[in-house]
């Protein structure tokens, strides 16, 4: 089931200092799984429990499919909406958890008991909890009470799936676990579905595409590779990966540092101050290069099997940071040159980027 | 997590889409609450228990107390009984809160700031005399100190009077005030730990000088609190009071068992005028513990954790 | 002894304090309790029970332990409702009737008890609403049950209160998205979770009710066999110099209140352990 959110607008404090959602659309396609990514406050939470049905918009609709879900409450809206924070019943066991969807059903549509108890251990067996099923949930670890929490909310054939930092609450290693498991769970069932989160490893490696959000507004939706080989923006730029900043000036469609013009095709014609993103990997020392700026050492730190340098690039640029081979010997002070191979260019008020290879 | 906070924070407590009500849910969250039938009905039921239960009873004291004017009133307050009855009183008060307190210091400091076997059972023995009938509570110094009691005949002999006496009266309230001060301290002081004592003892300061400039100011506002309850059920008590004071009139009579005199004598008037002015007690200390709860609710014990 | 079992702590006067504990505790507190259970252990289990049994003890006892437990009940749903509703809805007045909720703590029962039974007399402001219907509340047991509502309503309130506060919305939410319709939330999901706050507010408002005397003894009408309670009668047999009598009532009494302390005690333990808190 597609499920489409239209020009959603929401302020939740009734001024109009900054809506918590600005005039946001969305479109997840059928059996899509995509991310909802942004820092805290961007109003991913808000966009999912809106499609949930947990908060309701102040313009704007939401579709599942051709049909318009914006006046359906929650409840008819039949999506399973994982909590962060687990949201079990604790009073109920992990079977009467799983079963609580199907056993509040009205007579009509209630399956009996043993078919409601075959589900709930089906459920359990899909989420790697055999055995579990009279626990509570204060007998359970955090994965395991999150798994439980998945279970329950795909117990009822729900429409799609939302997920609300589904691993925020866990640690590392639990949380990379689960990462691949819901991956996986996702193939296995087909679901539609929607996850917020602020970590864009677990965006990056788990979605089909990602939305990245801010300050109430969709940045850019796009796949992984898009997303983080062609930023649409300044902030999703900076927002996701390592990237150095620089300020650069454009003038007739040639990037200049100083006066020292950068070997990257430009945008013709325009003029202005803009900013250059450049990933440490663009980066490279060129020792001999005609081409290359003359930058200066600040810093080196030893990182692991490399070397990392920070650098201050001349005319004010900023600075950049760099690894090479713990064998290259750096000190601070050293005056080396250095060449970008990639980089992303904005114009200063202009939100499109202009790719330089 | 904390940017489902923020945006919490910030929500209105009322749900848009509902039709207006005169109640607003605080629910956060427009799902998480009853609808406007069911709300009504909620917040009306609410309204009519709280009306007939605590509201009627406090003003059909003053209504019945001030019924024949204000001279009648002062009146039954200047009457002989009614002036020793109020200086019992205050005598008894002053007698069993300050033991109290000198006693709630003690056994906090022992329970809450060293660790010790059967604490926790010390602790329920403390609680003990609320889980006792106030009658209850009477008749066992009646068993002690009464003629027929195990100290009878040698109090008599010494021509000692306990019963149907003032020390008797004493005795019966330091009983049913008896945890008030200590189940406060012990609660903010386990909570506080000894890590300010530690301190203040290792830059040189005596044990004692530690509890009064150290101690003593970290629990003031619960030592307050505790001893404003234990002062409105000194000066209230009735039951337990009842059964030892043998109800002579203008010797052990304290105010409640004077209330109940001129009530069994009719003199509904000034039954009220007497009961107006334990009511007004009731009143200073319901807005005084209000105050505390609100001011500084963070220096009271399991109070900080509210919304 | 004390040195043997304490903690190794920095701090002076624990050997003092704990002592002076102990001493006023024996004195005010478990001595007199011990001189009534010793004065009931002479009448020996048969004697108590002769005087247990007799037809006005067992009726004052009878009285006291069922219009205490009608009037918890009472107090568990609608004590249940006012601590939901000042939880959760803003309304004009909500923190004054907040406050008013520990009125039947401070307020001296004495006060309460003429002035409840001033309103529900015949001639009262309630009273004589309800006069020309041929309904009586003051003089009946009916009146002992409003008094001892009064009396534990804070108990049911300020237990549940803060239980609801803690409540987690999510857990309502989730509940919603399952598709469990409002009312079924509340009975399925919420109520559940108040379960032992319920039982403990009503086990304490009880206690309190069971023992109850100055609030009811103005609007009880204490007639023998029909709206005597159980503590008036201990002073009834005091007054006759019935010492056996006074003492029987008592310890079966005290014996109650313990038993109904226990009971809230296993109620929490059974809560922890099931709910994994309090």
């Amino acid at each position: 089931m597609q499920i489409r959110a239209v020009d959603i607008f929401k302020n939740f404090t009734g001024s109009s200092a900054r809506p918590a959602l600005d005039g946001v659309s969305l479109d997840v396609g059928s059996g899509e799984l995509v991310a909802l990514l942004g820092p805290s406050g961007s109003g991913k939470t808000t966009l999912l429990r809106i499609i949930a049905g947990l908060d309701f918009p102040d313009r704007g609709s939401v579709y599942f499919g051709d049909e318009d879900a914006s006046k359906k409450t929650v409840q008819e809206r039949r999506v399973g909406f994982v909590f962060q924070n687990y949201a079990l019943f604790k009073h109920l066991t992990v079977a009467e958890n799983i079963a609580f969807g199907l056993e509040v059903r009205d007579r009509q549509t209630r399956p009996p008991k043993a078919e409601i108890r075959r589900r709930a251990l089906e459920l359990l067996d899909l989420v790697q909890l055999t055995g579990l099923e009279k626990r509570r949930p204060a007998q359970l670890s955090g994965g395991q009470r999150q798994r439980v929490a998945l279970a329950r909310a795909l117990a009822g054939e729900p429409r799609g799936l939302l997920l609300d930092e589904p691993f925020g609450a866990l640690d590392a290693k639990v949380r990379r676990d689960l990462r691949s498991w819901l991956r996986e769970i996702h193939l296995r069932t087909g679901h539609t579905t929607t996850f917020v989160t602020h970590d864009q490893d677990e965006a990056l490696e788990l979605a089909d595409r990602v939305a990245v959000l801010n300050h109430g507004h969709i940045e850019q939706v796009g796949s992984p590779d898009e997303i983080y080989d062609h930023p649409a923006t300044p902030f999703v730029h900076g927002f996701i990966g390592e990237a150095s900043a620089l300020t650069v000036d454009l003038r007739a469609g040639n990037l200049f540092i100083g006066n020292h013009q950068l070997p990257l095709p430009g945008r013709s014609g325009r003029t202005g101050r803009g900013r250059l993103f450049v990933r440490p990997q663009d980066i490279v020392i060129g020792e001999g290069d005609a081409n290359g700026i003359e930058a200066e050492i600040v810093a080196v730190r030893r990182a692991g099997a490399t070397r990392r340098a920070e650098i201050v690039i001349p005319a004010d640029a900023g600075r950049v940071e760099i690894d090479a081979p713990a064998a290259v010997n750096f000190r601070p002070g050293e005056r080396i040159p250095i060449r970008f191979l990639r980089g992303t260019f904005f114009l200063d008020g202009e939100g499109a980027a202009s790719s330089l290879c | 997590m904390s940017e489902t906070l923020a945006e919490w924070e910030t929500r209105p407590a009322k749900i848009a889409w509902a039709p207006k009500t005169f109640a607003i849910t605080f629910s956060k969250s427009p799902v998480a609450g009853e609808g406007p039938v069911l709300a009504s009905i909620l917040v009306g039921v609410t309204l009519v228990f709280l009306l007939l239960f605590l509201v009627l009873p406090l003003a059909v004291v003053f209504y019945e107390a001030f019924a024949n004017g204000f001279a009648v009133y002062w009146e039954a307050l200047n009457a002989p009984d009614a002036r020793s009855a109020i200086w019992l009183t205050l005598t008894v008060a002053a007698i069993a809160v300050p033991l109290n307190i000198v006693f709630g210091l003690a056994a906090a400091w022992a329970i809450a700031k060293f660790r010790f076997a059967g604490k926790s059972f010390l602790i329920t023995l403390i609680d003990l005399p609320f889980s006792v009938s106030p009658v209850v509570a009477g008749l066992i110094y009646v068993l002690l100190f009464g003629a027929q009691g195990l100290f009878g005949p040698w109090l008599k002999a010494h021509d000692i009077e306990i019963i149907f006496a003032v020390p008797g009266i004493v005795l019966a309230t330091i009983f049913v005030t008896f945890p008030f001060v200590a189940r406060e301290l012990i609660a903010l002081m386990e909570d506080q730990g000894t890590g300010d004592e530690e301190v203040a003892l290792s830059l040189g300061a005596s044990g004692v000088a530690t509890f009064f400039r150290v101690t003593l100011p970290n629990i003031k506002w619960a030592l307050l609190y505790g001893v404003l309850l234990c002062n409105a059920r000194a000066m209230g008590e009735f039951g337990a009071v009842s059964v030892v004071s043998g109800h002579i009139r203008g010797l052990t009579n304290t105010m409640p068992l004077h209330v109940e005199i001129l009530y069994n004598e009719y003199n509904i008037t000034a039954a009220f005028a007497v009961a107006s002015l334990l009511a007004l007690l009731a009143l200073v200390t319901l807005v005084a513990k209000t105050l505390l709860e609100t001011r500084f609710k963070d220096a009271l014990p399991g109070k900080s954790r509210g919304h | 002894m004390s040195l043997a079992i304490r903690r190794q702590s920095i701090l002076p006067g624990f050997g003092l304090t704990l002592g002076y504990t102990l001493v006023y505790l024996g004195v005010i507190v478990l001595l007199p309790l011990a001189v009534l259970v010793l004065r009931a252990s002479s009448l020996g289990l048969a004697g108590l029970w002769d005087i247990a049994t007799e037809p006005r003890i067992l009726a004052a006892l009878r009285t006291s332990f069922s219009l205490a437990l009608a009037a918890a009940a009472i107090n568990v749903i609608f004590g249940g409702i006012v601590a939901w509703v000042l939880a959760r809805y803003d309304f004009p007045g909500r923190r004054l009737l907040d406050a008013a909720v520990d009125l039947p703590f401070a307020l001296p029962t004495a006060v309460a008890g003429i002035a409840l039974a001033a309103i529900y007399a015949p001639n009262g402001w309630i009273g004589a609403l309800i006069a020309p219907l041929g309904w009586k509340i003051a003089y009946t047991p009916l009146g002992i049950v409003v008094a001892l509502v009064f009396i534990g309503l804070p108990f049911i309130v300020r237990t549940v209160q803060p239980v609801i506060l803690e409540l987690e919305q999510d857990v309502e939410e989730a509940s919603a998205t399952l598709g469990a319709a409002r009312m079924q939330t509340l009975v399925r999901v919420i109520l559940p979770t108040l379960a032992p706050a319920l039982l403990t507010g009503f086990a304490l408002a009880f206690a309190r009710g069971v023992g109850e005397y100055g609030s009811v003894i103005f609007i009880a009408g204490n007639l023998p066999f029909v709206s005597e309670i159980a503590p008036l009668l201990i002073i009834v047999k005091l007054e006759q110099f019935d010492y056996a009598g006074a003492t029987a009532i008592a310890t079966l009494m005290l014996a109650a209140s313990f038993l109904i302390l226990l009971t809230i005690n296993l109620i929490q333990a059974w809560s922890r352990r099931r709910m994994g808190h309090v």
